[in-house]
């Protein structure tokens, strides 16, 4: 049986971890790599680099801790963030990473995400939407890494996953705006819709505070995987612990047989 | 420890660096090749797989591999979508394979429950004692990503359930094939392709 995923995302600026509160006032809680270990000791199940500053300031990034990554985890992991062609794109999973996952540039190209998947395959195709609960609909959102540049998409989110789907996108990770960074839960009411018309995977992002709002995400809106990044960065859940919780409630979970060996 | 670096086919297709940093990590280098007297000298062969079966099977063929890979006799694996070439043909693009192995990889249908591609880990059910299993324990859990499968068959060494079983590691004679990563599969991962090496 497949397992439900628990995915630390971690925001990378200038080499370093960084996670803000609704995406301001970034604090810095750690290097890459040591983040990554303590990651796949504790029974992370993938992992998610997000190069928070890469999109919009439209620039070309250093992207040799991909590589470095890549040398020291043996699990599955997505880089985000600064992707607008598939030369980008080439160059990330040459560099070792398993996935791309991509979002503004999708919205300014959409085409991109159909030349990504007939060059690389859907299975490493990852869409990211941010999405913003508004007048009982969800509306997608761009640049979001950027206040100053953050717009609305004028997209309905629902017919931008339909459409991420159709154009051949392998993953939809769905981050959840309103619930992002105040700890109260995942958006599930957004996550059921979301879900129903979904056929690939989908992951969700934004609002993990406690052990039980993972567990009510993966029993009421069926997703995937659930992302997650300060409540895992700040010490606030354990993954090892979490798991355990989980699998205690009957979630598909993958345990570690020795957690001291991986 | 064997001399000489690890042959891993050149079938197309990005991201090899994951599998040769795993190689590294077990003390063997590596060489991305399409180079017929290098794969023919090479203690161990893997076919990594990303990208589609035509496409990979156009690559071999270019180049003659498709030939000469059904003549290696020492241990060949073939990795995801390199697993799939090894049999007869894929439902993708209506792709004939090397044919190695009997069988026709399907698309999963994508079912309320049951997404499209399969990703995630799933479990390993061993149906036969084999080396590439030793260590390995019943219910062990392995890295898949991929939207096509083989069914079940006599060469199928472990099986995994996503809405009925599939073949996740078979074995014919020197070939071998995982539909799941071993590179990205933990220690799991690494105990099978360590028990590669030492076949």
């Amino acid at each position: 049986m497949l397992t439900r995923r628990i995915i630390p995302c971690l925001d990378v600026r200038e080499g370093r971890v960084v996670k803000g509160v609704q995406f301001r006032n970034h604090e810095d809680v750690g290097g890459i790599l040591e983040l990554a270990r303590r990651y796949r000791e504790r029974g992370a199940d993938e992992l998610v680099f997000y190069d928070i500053t890469a999109s919009p300031e439209g620039r070309q990034v250093d992207r040799s801790w991909v590589n470095r990554v890549a040398e020291v985890l043996d699990l599955p992991f997505c880089v985000a963030g600064g992707i607008r062609s598939v030369a980008d794109a080439e160059e990330v999973l040459n560099l070792g990473a398993d996935k791309i996952s991509i979002n503004s540039p999708a919205l300014a190209d959409p085409g991109l995400i159909d030349r990504l998947s007939r060059r690389f395959g859907a299975q490493c195709v990852v869409i990211g939407i941010d999405s913003l609960a508004m007048d009982d609909d969800w509306q997608v959102y761009q640049y979001t890494g950027d206040p100053d540049r953050t717009q609305a998409a004028r997209r309905r989110t629902l017919d931008w996953v339909r459409e991420v789907q159709d154009r051949g996108a392998g993953e939809i990770v769905l981050n959840c705006m309103n619930s992002d960074g105040v700890r109260q839960g995942y958006d599930i009411d957004q996550l059921v819709r979301v879900r129903e018309c979904c056929t690939v995977p989908l992951i969700a992002s934004g609002g993990a505070g406690t052990e039980r709002h993972f567990l009510d995400v993966f029993e009421q809106a069926d997703v995937d995987g659930a992302l997650a990044a300060s409540v895992f960065h700040k010490g606030l859940i354990d993954i090892l612990a979490l798991k355990r919780w989980l699998a205690e409630r009957g979630v598909a979970i993958r345990l570690l047989e020795d957690p001291a060996d991986g | 420890m064997a001399s000489g670096p690890v042959a891993l086919v050149d079938a197309g297709g990005a991201n090899i660096a994951s599998l040769k940093f795993a190689l590294a990590r077990l003390g063997r280098e590596s060489l991305f090749t399409r180079d017929e007297t290098i794969i023919r000298g090479a203690t161990h062969v893997i076919i990594p797989g990303v990208g589609a079966a035509a496409d990979a099977m156009a690559r071999l063929e270019a180049t003659g591999l498709d030939r000469l890979i059904p003549t290696l006799r020492q241990p060949v694996l073939g990795i995801c979508l390199g697993m799939q070439l090894l049999f007869e043909g894929s439902d993708e693009d209506h792709a004939r394979c090397l044919g190695l192995l009997s069988g026709q990889a399907r698309r999963f249908i994508p079912a309320p429950g049951r997404p499209v591609p399969q990703m995630g880990w799933n479990a390993l059910h061993p149906r036969e004692p084999h080396p590439l299993l030793a260590g390995v324990g019943d219910q062990a859990y392995v890295y898949f990503v991929h939207s096509y499968a083989l069914p079940v068959c006599a060469h199928t060494l472990a099986c995994a359930d996503y809405g009925g079983e599939f073949a996740a590691l078979v074995a014919r004679e020197n070939f071998h094939g995982a539909q799941f990563h071993p590179e990205r599969s933990g220690p799991v991962g690494e105990r099978i392709l360590k028990n590669f090496l030492d076949l």
